[in-house]
């Protein structure tokens, strides 16, 4: 068995390496015509001069040297339109994402020409490798149960040297996909032929992220199946969690580009979904007939009617723990790495201010979005509305979600972005704490203050705190993932939806003490 | 203003020190020589699987107790000198009280056995024993023994099994936990340790521990003469009050530091509670002198906080609870169920197919009235019982 998780773990090691070194193993050759489909009318007039003299007809080893080159090219031409200040030739458009263009496009050799293989090789392999690593614990672990031996024994999962490798390799990795996509152009490579088939065009670098995203939790979703598999609880929110990535954030939005629709995770409500009330987005679904008025109608519905009528009655963890994706990879690649949030106090200020902080930011930023929608003025106060929008899609959107949210796992826990940055968590929080059936039972007198609770709750709560006074714990932040159910050696703590009424008990009687009570 | 000192950071002393700080102004000292700040000593084996670390134990932060003004002193108290209510520390200044609080807890049992000082022989009940057990693992071992089949005894071999170490376990009785589980309860059990590859031995006691030219233990006697090679014996056969340093003083004493219903020692303004504490006589009649779990050192520091801030409380615990894990098996207690139905009493016992959850009723025979109830791998209500 052992041998089996060895051989399984050397195969993932294969998978992962093959994926993180594809784009040394390419090579790549532009021409003319690439340039010409690749580029709109505008670039290629003015682009195409230089990029002929220092790219076309040249073989390329690595897809960096294309897009620094034309990045380059791209930024000087618009300097110097600006400088001249001809204002109407100014190129607006992301010169990353358009080099990444040039780069798949120009691929060739033998990678671009076995993308199956390759795509077997690392997909394949890395999921294959998992799968073997993880099956065996099933009687590895021996009985189901709680398992969580040697977390703090190890350096993977107790901020270890794997585990800051792992956080850097998720910080670069997030890096080049928002902001140097080009670079990843031998990994979207490996997804054109899936994406292709879904929705019909070639993968863009959020197709590859989607693929990455569905396969990593699948995945980590057996080990949580094996983990987990004494507690009906855990099950059922890792199978919830695991249906609406799959089929609401990838398969779904991916046909309906396919039927020509608009694409839209129908699952994924404003705030979180920041720039549902954009513009642009307000006019494509606005454009897109009775469909588009539909998504327009159900993304208003679902913020203002469905979240808090929820909330209301099974609390956070219906949106938080059952459906949200964040949360779903939090809950499957993040489940080793949930001791790591901070219980202390000053985190827990620290929080309070932040994450309402960001959901203040969400709203005057759809405020302004919104302004500009209707009277058609861009700015407001003498801000550019378009600019605040960047400045949110930059912070929160991709380093705070992104490049922090799911980067820092490994040292400060799995739900960071949920717990500090999420404006969606933010809001349903404020329904959870004081207006919703939903809150955790401290079963009277029976806890014994061991601090497995506090230890395993991702979201730095310390339950203990409330366990041992046999007080309800009703706190804005917590997601109702029941980990520190299942944990509680002594069955103290259990999620429970109920009538408002007595759901905060300030001071309450410990239970088992007839005397104090006689005494009141 | 007076002074209040607590002997003992245990969970009856900082509950008391805890409720005398929200009910008064008083200056509060806290005195104890295992670890400067209140740990969670049911949580020892979680350390040593690797589920928490040690601060994970400590259920508050260190700014609680400057915040509520709790002074803690880690200093070991060598005597008592009640008549001038004074207290000698080993390594500090003497220490003054107007009252005292004595919460110093328990104690392994050691039962004079040969070779029970041995290297390689150890109690659980501190932080220190759980770093003293690192130390003695830390090469990896071949076996442990453990002798002693309580609740200490069981965790003791979970912890050792968690780093595949073999475990033989050595119980007096015919079957685990036999003087308080009836017998299909205990069989139960017993199913799940051997499913957890515990090597169980009822009937066998320990009869002598050998040793190696280092002073190490290298096995174990048993009362059929068997020897065991082992380089760990876990000594867990029961606890006892931790009184050695109050023998020959003023202060009554029997197995542990008896007390009136007021958790009154003999010396005025002294009290004794949680494991520590003997009651005279009980003031409940179905419980025992001495009850050494973590709920009623709970409530006696609730309740003796009372009494020192002037509102005199006798100890009236509700019905007997309690509650325990057997590897993945959670167990609660209700009431009282005794291993044995009593003469007017009849059990109800039901388990499903996996033989893995069960529940016991005990109740009168003619009346029906609800005596307790076990529970095994389900979670039931407290408040429901309570009513
Ligand atoms: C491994 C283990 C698991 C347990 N599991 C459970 C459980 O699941 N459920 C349950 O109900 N109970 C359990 N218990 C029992 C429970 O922990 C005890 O009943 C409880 O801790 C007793 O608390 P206490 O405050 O009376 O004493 P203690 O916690 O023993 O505190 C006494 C403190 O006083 C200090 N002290 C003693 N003498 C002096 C002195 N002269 N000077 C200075 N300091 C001194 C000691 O060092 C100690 O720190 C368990 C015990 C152990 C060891
Ligand atoms: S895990 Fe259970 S027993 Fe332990 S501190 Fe939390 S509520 Fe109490």
């Amino acid at each position: 068995m052992r041998t089996l998780q060895k051989i399984g773990l050397i195969i993932f090691i294969i998978g992962i390496t093959i994926f993180t070194f594809s784009p040394f193993i390419g090579s790549y050759k532009v021409t003319d015509d690439i340039l010409k489909t690749g580029l709109s009318e505008q670039q290629y007039a003015n682009l195409s001069k230089k990029l002929n003299e220092k790219l076309v007809g040249q073989t390329f080893s690595f897809a960096w040297q294309i897009s620094s080159v034309f990045v380059n090219e791209y930024e000087l031409k618009n300097e110097e339109f600006k400088s001249k200040e001809e204002w109407d030739k100014v190129m607006y458009d992301n010169p990353q994402e358009v080099a990444l263009s040039l780069t798949k496009s120009s691929a060739t050799g033998f990678y671009a020409t076995n993308i199956l293989l390759f795509f077997l090789l690392s997909f394949g392999f890395g999921v294959l490798g998992a799968i073997m690593y993880f099956l065996p614990d099933v009687i590895l672990l021996g009985p189901p149960g709680i398992k969580n031996n040697h977390i703090y024994r190890r350096p993977s999962t107790n901020r270890g040297l794997i585990a800051y490798f792992v956080f850097a390799y998720l910080i670069g990795f997030y890096i080049l996909l928002y902001f140097y996509p080009a670079q990843l152009t031998n990994q979207i490579l490996l997804v054109d032929p899936l994406s292709l088939l879904l929705n019909g065009n070639p993968a863009s670098r959020w197709f590859l992220y989607g693929v990455l995203y569905c396969t990593v939790m699948l995945t980590m979703g057996v080990r949580m199946y094996i983990k987990y598999r004494n507690n009906k609880y855990q099950i059922f929110r890792t199978t919830s969690v695991l249906f609406f990535q799959v089929a609401f954030a990838f398969l779904i939005p991916e046909l309906l580009i396919r039927f020509n629709m608009p694409s839209m995770d129908f699952k994924n409500a404003w705030p979180l979904n920041y720039s549902f009330f954009f513009d642009w987005n307000i006019d494509n679904l606005l454009n897109s007939g009775a469909i588009g008025a539909f998504m327009l109608f159900w993304g208003i519905v679902l913020t203002l009617i469905i979240v808090p009528v929820f909330s209301y009655f099974y609390g956070k963890r219906w949106y938080c723990s059952w459906v949200c994706g964040c949360g779903g990879l939090a809950e499957t690649l993040g489940d080793p790495y949930r001791q790591h949030s901070n219980k202390t106090l000053k985190a827990w200020k620290f929080e309070r201010w932040i994450v309402h902080g960001v959901l203040v930011f969400a709203v005057v930023m759809t405020g302004a979005a919104l302004y500009t929608f209707f009277t058609n003025q861009n700015t407001l106060l003498g801000i550019d509305t378009y600019s605040i929008q960047k400045a949110y899609g930059f912070l929160i959107g991709s380093i705070f979600a992104g490049v922090i949210g799911t980067g820092f796992y490994p040292i400060f826990g799995n739900r960071v972005w949920c717990r500090f940055g999420c404006p969606l968590a933010a809001y349903i929080g404020i329904i959870q704490r004081f207006k919703s059936r939903f809150r955790i039972t401290t079963n009277g007198g029976q806890c014994i203050s061991c601090g497995n609770c506090s230890t395993y709750c991702e979201q730095g709560i310390d339950v203990r705190w409330y366990a041992q006074r046999g007080e309800n714990i009703v706190r804005a932040s917590c997601v109702g993932c029941g980990v520190c159910s299942a944990v509680c050696p002594r069955g103290v703590l259990k999620l429970e939806n109920g009538p408002e009424q007595d759901r905060i008990i300030e001071n309450p009687i410990i239970i088992g003490n007839d005397g104090i009570k006689l005494n009141l | 203003m007076e002074n209040i000192v607590i002997i003992g950071n245990g969970i009856s002393g900082i509950t008391a020190a805890r409720h005398i700080r929200k009910k008064s102004n008083l200056n509060i000292t806290v005195i104890s020589s295992e670890t400067k700040y209140f740990f969670s000593r049911t949580a020892l084996m979680y350390i040593y699987m690797g589920h928490m670390k040690f601060e994970h134990t400590q259920p508050y932060e260190p700014w609680f107790w400057e915040k509520n003004r709790i002074n803690l002193i880690q200093d070991y108290v060598e005597t008592i000198d009640f008549k001038n209510k004074s207290l000698s520390l080993k390594n500090g200044q003497p220490v003054k009280y107007d009252k005292l609080i004595l919460a110093v807890g328990s104690k392994p049992n050691k039962f004079g056995w040969p070779g029970q000082d041995l290297k390689g022989v150890q109690g659980l009940y501190s932080y220190q024993d759980l770093l003293e057990l690192e130390e003695n693992t830390k090469n990896g071992i071949k076996r442990a023994v453990i002798v002693g089949g309580g609740l200490i005894g069981i965790e003791l071999a979970e912890m050792l099994l968690s780093r595949n170490y073999p475990v033989t376990f050595l119980v007096r009785e015919e079957s685990f936990w036999g003087n308080i589980l009836p017998k299909e309860d205990s069989e139960l059990i017993m199913r799940h340790m051997a499913e957890h590859h515990v090597d169980l031995k009822t009937e066998t006691e320990l009869k002598e521990i050998i040793p190696d030219s280092n002073g190490r233990v290298k096995s174990i006697i048993t009362n059929n003469g068997e020897e065991i090679e082992c380089e760990l014996v876990g000594l867990t056969a029961g606890v006892s009050p931790n009184i050695n340093f109050l023998k020959n003083s003023e202060l009554d004493l029997d197995k542990g530091i008896l007390i009136n219903e007021f958790l009154e020692t003999n010396q005025k303004d002294v009290y004794a509670i949680g494991d520590c504490a003997q009651f005279k006589q009980h003031p409940k009649k179905d419980r025992k002198p001495i009850e050494q779990v973590w709920y009623t050192g709970r409530m006696m520091g609730e309740t003796v906080a009372n009494t020192v801030c002037g509102k005199k409380l006798a100890y009236n615990p509700g019905h007997w609870f309690n509650s325990a894990k057997f590897f993945d098996i959670e167990y609660q207690t209700y009431g009282w169920v005794f291993n044995k139905a009593l003469e007017n009493e009849e059990h109800f016992f039901w388990q499903d197919k996996t033989g893995k959850i069960a529940i016991r009723l005990a109740y009168d025979k003619n009346s029906r009235l609800f005596h307790g109830i076990n529970t095994y791998g389900i979670r039931m209500r407290h408040h429901a019982f309570d009513k």
